[in-house]
């Protein structure tokens, strides 16, 4: 049979995915293993279990100065300000997007505005954020929006213009107005589409987060890892490494369901 | 009753000429037929009844006054595809068609108005023989479902003048006679004259009253872009079919059966 048509049954699609996860973990036991046997005080690959070690100290364990947890207190830090950027940013997209691919005069006055912007690389920003808004939360949340909106408000308005034409004359046909149209048949299409492009920018989101905390801010996962790489602890920054790539994973799969779940009809319209 | 009034129309795309001179006039509750040849300019003309296209040179009137400039409630419009919204159930796409002139502001109905509205939605949803299907998505009905819905979403607006373009097209031979009555039907019960483009001629001949041929006089590559389509036939279709009078005498072996037909082995008329 050809490959394209041969098909792993269910256990052997499961066995293959775990695969490559169980080939980087053997590879990392290895290699760790190795280096301890050359120098019991290396730092760069400490064993699992000194990583156990770890993970018992930052998320188990009482901080005896201030009585944190410290995974959670940082997780918690963090998920507030990447959750008030992503919402912000959402807000913002849904109604400029909107906006833009509907509306022929939005468009000619903002389009080329949001393309030149989105070129702009924020990190870049970043300095001229510190200087104008201080070192709070508010100049971290504003590197994330800056960094996701113009993507989103670039990606919804196409969304919208995507829409077959026959639809929104079909809509006119029927006595709608632009703002019925609007309502009642472009943003209940494009909502689904808005999931979508949050979950693409959920990777972006994070390496602003992640630039931001490193820089300047007193708790978060990514001024966790910087503050730590100063002591080569290794053991604590890959659980973290590892912890900021399962909450994106979760945030994408949440994200997922509730799109299917709030929009039944878009998996099969597609 | 609506008449409709096409003079002196030039349709040109850039050097292209499209349609070429066009006069027409439709008498109130026609039901039109345009035929011809692929990319002689059929969508264009109905694209242009439906003010989504405007002509290059000449007018269209609708009872005496120039066509609007932007597609309205006056004319409704089944497409070949697309023509439904994906995002609403069956009940729901024919319910928007009530719903957008009962709420500007909400675009949505509540209360006794939502259920009245509903009503009048599952009467129209069983007229076209959807019963059953209302709470399904479009994307799980066949190609002759997502007409039949398109059309029972369009009557239900109640236009004066309906624009088809190939409704049908893509439907297998059995269906298209099921729904060739039921187009009969609306047309006989509803106040609208119908323009419909095809490219099946035994198809304008059963249903329609006039049949218009589009055809390009000269078609020369050369001549191909200076010379647009004119009206090449304009056929009244006999026997005289008249709006709202079905006909009593049986369709002919191969059309539609119109419901109205009490056909020769109608036990019904055995018996008297
Ligand atoms: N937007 C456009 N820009 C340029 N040329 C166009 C445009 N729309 C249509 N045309 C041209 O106008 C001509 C008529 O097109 P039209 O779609 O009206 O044909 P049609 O009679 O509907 O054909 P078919 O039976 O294949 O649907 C074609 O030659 C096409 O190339
Ligand atoms: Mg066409």
């Amino acid at each position: 049979m050809r490959l394209i048509n041969r098909r792993p049954d269910r256990t052997a699609g499961l066995l293959l995915a775990i695969l490559p996860f169980a080939l980087v973990l053997l590879a990392y036991v290895l290699g760790s293993a190795e280096r301890l046997a050359e120098n019991p005080a290396d730092k760069l690959l400490p064993s699992l279990a000194t990583i156990g070690d770890a993970i018992v100290r930052v998320a188990f364990t009482a901080d005896p100065r201030t009585g944190d947890y410290i995974l959670w207190a940082d997780t918690l830090a963090s998920l507030e300000r990447l959750a008030s950027a992503l919402a912000l940013s959402t807000l913002i997209a849904l109604v400029a997007g909107l906006l833009i691919g509907l509306l022929p005069g939005v468009r000619a006055l903002l389009a080329s505005f949001v393309g030149m912007v989105s070129m702009v690389p924020p990190l870049a920003l970043l300095p001229i954020l510190f200087i104008v808004l201080g070192l709070g939360e508010t100049s971290k949340i504003a590197l994330i929006v800056i960094g996701v909106t113009p993507f989103l408000i670039r990606d919804l308005a196409m969304r919208v213009q995507e829409l077959p034409r026959e639809q929104i004359i079909k809509a006119e046909t029927l006595g709608a107005t632009t703002w019925q149209i609007a309502l009642r048949i472009v943003l209940p299409q494009i909502l689904p589409r808005l999931i979508d492009g949050v979950r693409l920018s959920l990777g972006p989101a994070f390496l602003f987060l992640i630039a931001a905390e490193a820089i300047a801010a007193d708790s978060g996962l990514g001024y966790r890892i910087f503050l730590v790489r100063r002591y080569l602890a290794m053991d604590v920054i890959l659980p973290y490494v590892a912890w900021i790539t399962l909450l994106s994973v979760i945030m994408d799969f949440a994200l997922a369901k509730l799109r299917d779940v709030a929009f039944p009809w878009f998996g099969g319209a597609k | 009753m609506t008449a409709i009034q096409v003079e002196h129309l030039w349709k040109e795309y850039g050097d292209q000429i499209v349609l070429e001179n066009i006069f027409l006039d439709f008498a109130p509750r026609s039901f039109v037929a345009l035929v011809g040849p692929s990319g002689c300019g059929k969508t264009t003309f109905l694209r242009i009844l439906l003010s989504e296209e405007k002509a290059t040179r000449g007018r269209v009137l609708i009872d005496g006054k120039p066509l609007a400039g932007e597609p309205g409630a006056d004319r409704g419009v089944v497409f070949q595809r697309y023509s439904v919204f994906p995002h609403l159930t069956v009940l729901g796409n024919v319910l928007l068609a009530a719903e957008i002139p009962g709420a500007p502001f909400t675009g949505r109905l509540f209360g006794a108005a939502r259920r009245r509205a509903q009503e009048e939605a599952r009467a129209l949803i069983a007229e076209v023989g959807l019963t059953g299907a209302e709470d399904k998505y479009p994307a799980a009905l066949s190609g002759g479902m997502q007409q039949r819905l398109a059309l029972a979403q369009a009557i239900m607006r109640k236009p004066k003048i309906l624009l088809l373009d190939e409704p049908f097209g893509a439907l297998d031979p059995g269906i298209r006679g099921d729904i060739h009555a039921l187009m009969l039907k609306l047309w006989h019960s509803c106040e609208m004259s119908v323009v419909m483009v095809t490219h099946d001629l035994k198809e304008a001949f059963t249903l329609a009253t006039r049949v218009i041929a589009f055809e390009r006089k000269r078609n020369r590559s050369e001549e191909r872009e200076r010379f647009g389509a004119t009206i090449a036939h304009d056929i009244e279709v006999w026997p005289k079919r008249i709006a709202g009078q079905p006909r009593i005498n049986p369709s002919d072996r191969d059309g539609p059966i119109s419901p109205e037909d009490t056909g020769r082995d109608d036990p019904a008329l055995l018996s008297v």
